[in-house]
């Protein structure tokens, strides 16, 4: 078939030019770098470099601190997508049925969307504080050992407490919205035709927020995975040993802290293409079974 | 099947308004019932009130022998066909009618049996596999009308079901809708503000203004016998030509026109004398002249409008009223018409109650 071809103005090029430039500086280049500098080995000073081909990324993939690191940021991710969505979900749906004083609440539930991720990270570091910290001192008074600094288990419960609190605000705006985009003669017309308003969420409301819910999830799996770093960077640093360590903050230790370029580029080069795959997987098959 | 009876029924929001001022009806089995009136006069609300999506803040509603002030949507034995549809939009066709008898814990054969019959009736089973948004107007307010009776309920509720569909679909859904309510023979509730919906689907109207019922009856009734101003005004289309008139003991009276035939009417009053347009005749011999200002075409009728001489409106314009004629009824404009009426059709309210009085 044959087009009709109009004369092109070079104009709209010139708009688009801003966000390919940015693109090209923030993002192109330095992940052209960091595949180039996965192939060089450096001598400890960083004086001289040789091309070593595959050996940093069989060196970094098959070393047990790795593996650490990686177990650790899918069960961190894992949780932290599911436990900051069902709660957001939970406090929009109650938020939804208030009548009185509903913007006050609204506004109440959002305002941690505000706050940065390192500052929530602060934040957290004083509320589990050994000497001042109130929650450090609650969860020792009702019964457990806690000490997140030598506890693996407990240090994990700071971070992934800490990443929930500050993405629930955002999942919850984003749900509550999506809960006032449902007409409300649907609500009503379920009200007719189901007596439980258990079985009238999941068969009517929860499907008709799918759209949303899946759009979070990618959103919240990519906060857990790169956005975090602020928190663990603020609280345990990783410790302890390495037992809150995400892949993220892995590449940042070995990068900055142990100077090794290579093994960091070959790192990242390997979280790339973990996000890539992981969200061909979302939108391949998960997608399809979300009704727009 | 049942009636619903609704007795001294009141809703009063928070906030204090009142939306409906003590109703009292009593609908008959298989009856089918138009609430009708102008735009937030309460017929929806009161729909809603018995559908169960608006609390009763005082009164009783019962369908058959059961009050039903307490019992829940779903438990109440009503179906409902919304306005917008409201299908449910991430389930097919057959996932629509079927939602409700699968909460109900129906067995599958049974389900299937009345899916398919409801879809057979309504012409709607070859798009029992679509979505809803694959399918055009008409056909979701099928799809809707179907949840409704495959329910098999004791009562119909249709809040404005036609209202979205465009002008030529709505005559045919409006004749379809009163031949299934006659076939299955279930009481109905209709709620519209179209005049010429309820006039024609209803066995018997509710003329519902500000929270009250201002008249209950058979549709002719309504319009050969209104009880007030705002009956008569609301039922009829063409509206009826309404005169504000005074009367001296001989004739009522506007400017220099005099109209002579009533008697026994209170003298010093505002009145109002409303005459409809079909019982307006032209002859030379008339009582009183037309200007004529406009000539609508309908086919088979013609409407005159014009304004009334000698007479003013209550803001000292002149006076427009309509006049309904065959097709050869054809004045050029500007040209005087002589009109007479006999003055037992019309008829003659007070102004400041709405009143009639002849």
């Amino acid at each position: 078939m044959k087009r009709v071809q109009y004369e092109h103005s070079p104009i709209p090029y010139l708009f688009v030019a801003p966000q390919i430039i940015i693109i090209v500086i923030f993002f192109l280049w330095p992940a052209a770098q960091a595949i180039y500098q996965s192939f060089l080995l450096e001598d400890a000073f960083g004086l001289s470099s040789q091309f070593v081909w595959f050996r940093n990324y069989s060196d970094t993939i098959f070393s047990g601190a790795w593996l650490q690191a990686a177990g650790f940021t899918i069960i961190f991710s894992t949780l932290v997508t599911f436990l900051s969505l069902g709660l957001a979900l939970l406090l929009a749906v109650k938020a939804n049925e208030v009548i009185q004083g509903a913007s006050t609440y609204k506004t109440l539930l959002m305002w941690a969307y505000a706050i940065a991720p390192p500052v929530a990270g602060l934040m957290g570091n004083l509320m589990f504080n050994p000497l001042i910290g109130d929650l450090y001192g609650f969860m020792n008074a009702v019964g457990f050992d806690f000490d997140h600094k030598l506890d693996p288990v407990d240090a994990s419960f700071v971070v992934i407490l800490i990443s929930v609190w500050k993405q629930v605000s955002v999942n919850f705006i984003f749900f509550l919205s999506g809960l006032q985009g449902i007409p409300k003669s649907v609500n009503e017309a379920a009200m007719m035709d189901c007596n439980s308003s258990t079985r009238r969420f999941w068969t009517i409301t929860f499907p008709l927020l799918a759209p949303t819910t899946f759009f979070l999830m990618v959103i919240n799996i990519t906060y857990a995975f790169f956005e975090t770093f602020g928190i663990i960077d603020t609280t345990t640093q990783g410790a302890p040993g390495g037992a809150t360590t995400t892949l993220v903050f892995k590449v940042f230790q070995d990068g900055f802290r142990g100077a090794d370029i290579g093994g960091s580029s070959a790192q990242s080069v390997v979280l790339m293409v973990m996000v890539l795959a992981l969200t061909v997987i979302q939108f391949r098959f998960i997608e399809k079974k979300v009704h727009y | 099947m049942s009636g619903v009876t609704l007795k001294s029924v009141r809703k009063t929001y928070p906030n204090g308004a009142e939306a409906i001022r003590g109703v009292d009806m009593d609908i008959k089995s298989g009856e089918m019932i138009v609430f009708v009136g102008p735009s937030g006069c309460g017929k929806s609300t009161l729909l809603r009130m018995v559908a169960g999506l608006e609390s009763i803040t005082s009164g009783e509603i019962s369908i058959g022998e059961r009050v039903i002030n307490d019992v829940s949507p779903s438990e109440r034995d009503v179906a409902m066909v919304f306005q917008n549809y409201a299908l449910y939009p991430h389930m097919s066709v057959r996932g629509n009618m079927s939602y409700g008898l699968k909460n109900r814990k129906m067995n599958k054969t049974e389900i299937d049996k009345r899916v398919n019959d409801a879809a057979k009736m309504l012409k709607i089973d070859a798009f029992l596999d679509r979505q809803p948004n694959q399918l055009s107007g008409g056909q979701r307010q099928r799809v809707a009308m179907g949840r409704a009776i495959v329910r098999n309920p004791q009562v119909f509720l249709f809040d404005e079901p036609l209202s979205n569909l465009d002008a030529k679909l709505r005559v045919q859904m409006r004749i379809e809708i009163k031949k299934l309510q006659r076939r299955m023979d279930v009481t109905s509730i209709y709620v519209t503000h179209d005049q010429t919906e309820a006039m024609t689907l209803a066995d018997r109207l509710a003329v519902i203004n500000e929270g009250m019922v201002e008249q209950m009856g058979a549709p002719m009734e309504l319009y050969s016998d209104p009880k007030t101003l705002f009956v008569a005004s609301f039922i009829g289309a063409p509206q009826i030509n309404l005169i504000p008139v005074t009367y001296d003991g001989k004739t009522l009276n506007n400017g220099d026109l005099k109209l002579a035939g009533f008697t026994n009417l209170p003298e010093n009053t505002d009145l109002v004398l409303g005459v409809r347009p079909d019982v307006l005749t032209h002859n030379t011999a008339g009582q009183f002249g037309l200007r004529v200002d406009l000539v609508e075409q309908h086919g088979g009728e013609n409407l005159v409008y014009g304004a009334l001489k000698g007479a003013k409106n209550e803001d000292g314009d002149e006076l427009e009223i309509c006049l309904k004629g065959g097709k050869e009824m054809l004045p050029s404009l500007d040209e005087s018409l002589q009109l007479s009426f006999d003055p037992a059709t019309a008829f003659v309210f007070r102004k400041d109650t709405g009143e009639r009085l002849i």
